[in-house]
């Protein structure tokens, strides 16, 4: 315990100083939501137009925002001014918004607590490092600004209970999760599946019975949250606000998914068909835009359709739903809820570079498992750490963000080849040294031949190259473009580039979680 | 936490020396990453005199020199002309200072040259120029001070026994974090890292018995900041008590003064052409036409004119007088027992007891000098772990008036937590030395003094002082700090004589 706090302190300490860091356009959507929850009836909530962010998160967390404003109303009654207070930017809101932030992280740290009280010392701290001092989570929270913290503590906390089997629990976090953010929906039909069949065993009327009592456990949360709206004719409206099909198949960076290669592959054909004479028209619509209107953007490929990928994510889950069905075990349901997130990140609709913490969080878990899970984590935590890159664009969060990422691979490498590496740690941190500086293979082939001599923790030469090429796409992104080319041409190929780059990363890593999920 | 990952390696592996030596390259990169991280971190806020024209603060002084050397030839940068107005922030640091400014323009000039433009850029202020500025402070500090301050640990170290991986990873993560340091150079804005690494590098070179190396190093340091004298006497007194004990003293003595001599000529090389030029700089780094004290600085002076009214009573240059020779009377018993026995950990009792004696009883000494004693006191952080702690708190305390002016107060409570945490680390605690943890009337009285000196920061921030004392506040801050200074410097003069006499009696158990 004395130790968990001492690692929540530092990260405090960390969040504390990057307060006055960069913020994005989202500060101001949840200081106006705080304003809109304030200052209007409930019935208005989902209806009031005053500024262009809408509330459009399920009505927990509105409610969880009208809990914040009133002690924001406290501190400055200016930020919860709907007129007054829009892009308010004193301190007082600065400092109010971000220790909100700081403060709703209690609610992750429970569940990290929950998960690793029975853990052994080694494995704990090593899952202490990865989730506390995730630097995604710092990235997007404490300096983009989001409540992801918060929510993943809830989604850790649902999960801690299934592990334990205690799956009424469970569930009814999970409900609340639902009810605070809906895109953790994704999860939703193999929680619905593992809690049909690990729940609701036994004989024909416990199993009814505990059906029920479920039924009842989640639907007094969604009772709770929908209800004043549904009492009041609003549902409509919340509902229309949640799900804007109107926004495009990618957002305006494409996150690092499957749709990238798609529209890649797209792009290729309509560029080869036009040299070989076929008359192919430029879509009107380009993705680099962020909303896309009604045309197709694409020009051969068949247009892609929320419906679609909708199909194409529970195709993708399948296979895990079918293993929850046949034999759901506590054991595997972390391994199988990040594999349903990361199936809605690759697969789904208008996806958020910010998407990847809902798996990432959740394979931490598993990543203290196995050495092989380990290097896996290693391997996609910095990748999808680095996709989150283009978040923050300002000179003066550049170091902040390399340095996070940096630190975040060293104490991985450190605490992995402490716990797994016995034989090969010397050849890891000499091969990643070695590979930093010159690039040479054959450091990484030293490595490669230790993966065959022990099973101590080593990146592997694959691995090493890929790492290395982020290294590359960086280099190429930041330095070489605009000094070869200029900022003029090919603006976009930079993120472009990383979205592919790290796209291939996502797609190893999901068919490397689909093999584990089929095999075990 | 890096210490407790390092002791998880020894326990998974026993002690195959081989993965010891490849975790220490990791945990001390870690550690280090993290220096830089919050370093980073910290350099996001404001600096001093922000947005206040027309003197602005010592933001605008470096910013100031960068322009005046990079645009005037080195002849002037010390003269009054009119360009190089002296009166407007006039270069008053020794030439180091003035060759470092002309490195950091150039890179300025590269990426803005507005920002260090002849006369047109005063009290330029702009985010991208600030950005530049951040980033000349950070590369010197990781550049000098960093790989100085590894190469001390790694000396320091080297002939200990167990447990040393833990100690040395804590040592490091507290050398490198020292939240006052971080504070002045990363908020404040001023380039003490490089004073500070210069003399860290010099001890290191003591310690490693490179004598030659350690006195240019040094005399490097005394010509980025005069201030660096506060070590001078521990320097010369255990390095002349070194030259005692060497077969033949006196060419040893010839010897470290040429490399003296030599660093220093090199250095003052464009104004060793006539003695006026000489003297001309001279001036310009002895301030004495300002009074005895300003502000309000916790030393000796500052702090008795509550009571004796010294600037009223007495003539400046008499003050000149009493404050050298109580300066000199303050240093003479740690040079004495180091001249006489001159031992590594002496030195750093030497180091703490000049330094701390230069800051009570000195000529115009500034709050942000305590950062000078505080660096011998992080030496010792494992001898004298209360003594390093109570120096931190209090030097903070000392420090939080002006750097409440800064805007500096959330980098301030973020680094203090962090400062706590990283001493108190959990689990496997460093092997300390607990014999002179407190008990019983001293604890209670300690606990009292930390309510009492965080009871002052909220009062100082909430509170408006009567506006009859409009700086009460800033006073009795000042005398709660100067106190235990005092205490300090008093314990630790009797401890480096304690040590004396410790290791007479040792050699006298030897010869019995």
């Amino acid at each position: 315990m004395e130790e968990f706090a001492w690692f929540a302190g530092i990260a405090t300490c960390v969040k504390l100083l990057l307060i006055p860091s960069y913020r994005s356009t989202d500060f101001e959507v949840h200081r106006n939501w705080l304003a809109i929850t304030s200052s209007l009836p409930l019935s208005n909530w989902y209806s009031d137009e005053t500024s262009p962010w809408t509330l459009d998160y399920p009505p927990l967390f509105a409610y969880f925002e009208k809990f914040l404003s009133i002690f924001a109303h406290i501190v400055d009654p200016k930020i919860v001014d709907l007129q007054k207070g829009l892009n308010y930017e004193s301190d007082s809101v600065i400092y109010f918004q971000r220790i909100s932030v700081i403060v709703s992280d209690l609610c992750l740290f429970y569940g990290v607590y929950r998960l690793s009280k029975s853990l052994d010392i080694k494995k704990r701290r090593m899952l202490w490092i990865m989730i506390l001092w995730s630097p995604s989570l710092l990235i997007v929270d404490h300096i983009h600004f989001q409540y992801n913290g918060f929510l993943l503590g809830i989604l850790l906390i649902s999960l801690s209970f299934l592990e334990e089997g205690k799956d009424l629990i469970g569930g009814f976090f999970f409900a609340v999760l639902l009810c605070i953010k809906h895109l953790f929906a994704v999860a939703a039909p193999l929680y619905f599946v593992y809690l049909f069949r690990h729940y609701c065993k036994g004989g024909f009327v416990k199993s009814i019975g505990r059906f029920i009592m479920m039924g009842i456990a989640v639907g007094m949360v969604f009772a709770i949250s929908f209800g004043p709206f549904l009492y009041t004719g609003q549902i409509q409206q919340v509902l229309q606000r949640m799900f804007p099909f109107g926004r495009g198949l990618c957002h305006a960076y494409w996150a690092p998914n499957f749709w990238v290669f798609y529209i890649i592959l797209d792009k290729g054909l309509a560029f080869l068909l036009a040299k070989m004479g076929f008359n192919i028209q430029t879509p009107a619509a380009s993705f680099t835009g962020g909303l896309v209107g009604d045309s197709s953007p694409f020009a051969v490929l068949p247009r892609v359709t929320p419906l679609a990928t909708m199909l194409l994510v529970v195709l993708a889950l399948s296979p895990c739903l079918l293993k929850a069905w046949r034999d759901p075990q506590p054991r595997m349901i972390t391994r199988w809820v990040a594999y349903a997130y990361t199936c809605g990140f690759l697969f789904g609709w208008h996806v958020h570079e910010k998407a990847s913490l809902h798996f990432m969080i959740p394979l931490a878990i598993v990543a203290i498992q196995s050495v092989e899970d380990a290097k896996h984590y290693f391997l996609l935590s910095i990748v999808s750490c680095y996709s989150l890159f283009p978040l923050l664009f300002e000179a003066k969060e550049y170091p902040i963000k390399v340095l996070l990422l940096l630190l975040h691979s060293l104490l991985l490498l450190s605490v992995f080849t402490s716990k797994f590496g016995k034989r090969s740690s010397e050849a890891v941190g000499e091969s990643l040294q070695r590979g930093k500086s010159d690039g040479k293979t054959s450091k990484g082939q030293k490595a490669a031949h230790e993966v065959d001599n022990g099973a101590g923790f080593v990146v592997g030469w694959v691995g090493m190259i890929y790492l290395l090429g982020l290294l590359v796409i960086e280099v190429w992104g930041q330095f070489l473009q605009p000094y070869l080319l200029g900022t003029e041409r090919l603006p976009f190929l930079p993120l472009m580039l990383m979205s592919m780059y790290c796209g291939i990363g996502m797609v190893y890593s999901w068919i490397w979680q689909l093999k584990w999920i089929i095999k075990c | 936490m890096e210490k407790k990952k390092s002791k998880s390696k020894l326990d998974s592996t026993g002690n195959e020396c081989w993965l010891l030596n490849g975790g220490r390259t990791l945990t001390f990169s870690c550690i280090t990453v993290f220096a830089i991280l919050v370093r980073v971190m910290v350099s996001l806020n404001s600096y001093s005199g922000a947005g206040d024209a027309p003197k602005y603060g010592d933001y605008e002084a470096q910013r100031h020199w960068m322009e005046i050397t990079l645009n005037t030839p080195a002849k002037q940068w010390y003269q009054n002309s009119t360009v190089n107005d002296l009166t407007y922030w006039g270069l008053d640091y020794p030439p180091l200072t003035a060759y470092q400014s002309y490195a950091h323009a150039l890179i300025l000039h590269y990426f803005h040259p507005e920002s260090v433009a002849l006369i047109t850029s005063r009290g330029h202020e702009s985010p991208k120029g600030k950005l530049l500025m951040r980033w000349t402070v950070l590369s010197s500090d990781v550049l000098i001070f960093f790989v100085a301050a590894i190469y001390f640990v790694i000396v320091y170290y080297a002939n200990r026994g167990k447990n040393k991986q833990q100690d040395m990873a804590w040592h490091l993560a507290l050398i490198l974090l020292s939240p006052c340091l971080i504070l002045i150079d990363h908020g404040h804005f001023q380039y003490n890292c490089i004073s500070l690494g210069l003399t860290v590098g010099a001890v290191a070179a003591i310690f490693s018995k490179n004598e030659l190396v350690a006195c240019t190093l040094f005399s490097l340091a005394l010509n980025h900041k005069q201030m660096s004298a506060y070590f001078a006497p521990a320097f010369f007194s255990h390095l002349f008590g070194k030259c005692l004990q060497h077969r033949n003293p006196l060419l040893r003595v010839l010897q470290l003064g040429l490399v003296v001599l030599g660093t220093f000529i090199l250095i003052w090389w464009p104004y060793l052409y006539s003695v006026d030029a000489v003297k001309e700089v001279l001036s310009r780094l002895a301030p004495f036409e300002r009074g005895i004290y300003e502000d309000y600085v916790a030393n000796f002076w500052c702090t008795t004119s509550v009571l004796i009214k010294w600037k009223r009573l007495f003539t400046t240059p008499s003050l000149r007088l009493f404050s050298l020779t109580a300066t000199l009377l303050g240093v003479l018993p740690s040079m004495i027992q180091q001249i006489k026995a001159p031992s590594d950990q002496g030195f750093l009792y030497a180091l703490l007891n000049s330094s701390l004696s230069f800051y009570l009883f000195s000529f115009q000494v500034h709050e942000k000098s305590i950062l000078l004693p505080l660096l011998p006191a992080t030496f010792l952080a494992l001898e004298e772990p209360l003594l390093f702690r109570w120096l931190t708190y209090f030097a903070l305390l000392s420090m939080f008036p002006l750097l409440c002016r800064d805007h500096l107060i959330l980098p301030y409570v973020a680094l203090f937590i962090l400062f706590v945490l990283i001493y108190y680390i959990p689990g496997s605690r460093p092997t300390m030395n607990r014999g002179n943890s407190p008990t019983g009337l001293k604890k209670l009285v300690m606990i009292l003094l930390l309510l009492c000196s965080l009871f002052l920061h909220i009062v100082y921030v909430t509170l408006r002082p009567p506006p009859k004392y409009p700086f009460l506040f800033e006073a009795v801050i000042m005398l709660v700090s100067c106190s235990q200074f005092v205490i300090v410097a008093v314990y630790s003069n009797i401890k480096q004589w304690m040590l004396d006499s410790s290791t007479w009696m040792n050699k006298e158990k030897k010869v019995q």
